[in-house]
């Protein structure tokens, strides 16, 4: 018990002193986690409102693909893009194989279907409200789209928290494509997941708390502005 | 001036789930100002509305306004009020806007122009789910409005709204109609119909029971079925 209240007092330290290591650390993760987000929602927001608007031979085993990548297990994704990274992959030319856009490449493959998969759902009832209302209005399909994506702002930047949340917490994918090596691919779970193994705990601890506080700065955003919207009916 | 009629509609037929909703309806609509459509629950009346703004396609039969069909190009003429108005997540002037916007035929003076009409310039940053269910049917009425339609359909407009609303949406209607805009609406308000209406349709179980001036629908109605409506009875 002592030895874990020390571990305690050691990873304040190290967070209170803006510890180099510790920051570094932190950027790395989020900049990969944040820049994994930009494209998933890039991809996947238009991919859910073409979903959600458009009726074509297929949809539905599109829906139920959809839905089954949102489980993805990161492990396999790692393994597919390490396959495909790797020296004597297809794209090992690209030598992107333990740098930090093979992580990005890997995050967003996991959650772009979470964004596709939930922006879709909100972005269809939306447009079961809307779409007798655009058709007398005679609105075209991307001014439709862009109207759903623009109405449904607030309840699609909580799907966009919730792939930033699978995104930041993740470690199987990002581990086995970026390797974990220290000051160029090592992100907040991989080394815990390291210092742990080594009996490091203050600096794996100092990592969790940051995780937590990420986590629930996230939801607590979600929150808010989920609040804020109801309050003005805008979601 | 409306150039899109003579609305003419022929054996106009819809069946949806095996079931003729509309069977066989054939009216000539040739004059301006406000025909009101009418007829018990369950008559139709809101689908011929939809089917004649194209929202709906018919099973079979036709309708052609001033001889042309019914197509996209002619719903830009047109423009609709549900009963249930659906507004965008936005605030009172941006549903204006995203109409003139759609339409092209953007101007804030148009949309101050239109909110002023209905009441509601003083409303402009509020958001538009808030207003009370009076204040969003006007609101609905202005954005049918700002597309300039030649032709205005209405679905129960002012059901269940107070009466200052009722009275609002009528004297803007009538304005309209003065104006030489088609007005096709549905009520179940045997005053307002008295009110507004010029001619009256009267459906019944998908098919059209009658059709007259107002003055006679409502003095001498010539259908069993609409004497037995005006006078409060429930036909089977």
């Amino acid at each position: 018990m002592h030895g874990f209240e020390s571990a305690f007092g050691l990873a304040f330290g190290l967070l209170f002193s803006a510890d180099a290591d510790l920051m570094e650390i932190i950027a790395l993760s989020l900049r990969v986690s944040l820049t994994a987000l930009l494209v998933s929602c890039l991809i996947g927001l238009p991919l859910g409102a073409l979903v959600a608007t458009c009726r074509f031979w297929g949809r539905s085993a599109l829906l139920v693909l959809m839905n089954a990548l949102m489980g993805l297990p990161p492990v396999v994704v790692g393994l597919i893009v390490y396959l495909y990274l790797s020296r004597a992959g297809p794209l090992g030319w690209m030598q992107l194989l333990y740098t930090p856009t093979a992580m990005i490449i890997a995050q967003t493959i996991l959650i772009t279907p979470i964004i596709a998969a939930l922006s879709r759902q909100i972005l269809e009832d939306l447009h079961e409200e809307y779409s007798e209302q655009f058709r007398s209005l005679n609105v075209p399909w991307p001014a439709e789209i862009a109207a759903l994506l623009w109405d449904g702002r607030f309840s699609l930047i909580t799907v966009a928290l919730a792939g930033f949340g699978r995104s930041i917490a993740e470690v199987g994918a990002v581990i086995i494509v970026g390797g974990n090596i220290d000051h160029l691919t090592r992100v907040m779970t991989t080394a815990i997941a390291l210092e742990t193994s080594k009996g490091d705990l203050p600096l794996a601890l100092a990592l969790g708390l940051v995780l937590l506080v990420i986590a629930l700065t996230v939801n607590a955003l979600a929150f808010v502005m989920r609040q804020a919207a109801s309050k003005f009916a805008y979601a | 001036m409306s150039t899109v009629l003579p609305l003419r509609v022929e054996d106009l037929t819809l069946i949806l789930g095996g079931e003729k909703l509309i069977d066989g309806l054939s009216l000539t609509m040739a004059e301006p100002g406000i025909s009101v459509i009418m007829g018990f629950n369950g008559a139709g009346k809101s689908l011929f509305l939809r089917l004649l703004h194209g929202l709906v396609p018919q099973t079979s039969g036709s309708i052609h306004w001033a001889g042309e069909g019914n197509s996209e190009n002619m719903r830009l003429r047109q423009a609709m009020v549900f009963q249930s108005p659906i507004l965008l997540r936005r605030s009172v002037a941006a549903n204006i806007d995203f109409a003139l916007k759609v339409r092209g035929l953007g101007s804030v003076r148009r949309r101050d122009e239109l909110l002023e009409l209905v009441g509601l310039s003083h409303m402009l940053e509020r958001p538009a789910r808030l207003l009370s269910g009076g204040e969003q049917q006007r609101l609905a009425l202005a954005r049918a409005l700002s597309c300039r339609p030649e032709v205005l359909f209405l679905d129960e407009p002012t059901a269940n709204l107070d009466p200052a609303s009722v009275a609002l949406i009528e004297d803007t209607l009538k304005g309209a109609a003065a104006d030489g805009m088609k007005i096709i609406f549905v009520t179940h308000d045997v005053g307002q119909a008295r009110r507004m209406g010029a001619e009256i349709v009267f459906l019944h179980q998908g098919k059209l029971e009658e059709q007259s001036p107002a003055s006679t629908f409502f003095t001498r109605p010539v259908s069993r079925v609409s004497q037995a409506y005006l006078a409060g009875r429930i036909v089977v």
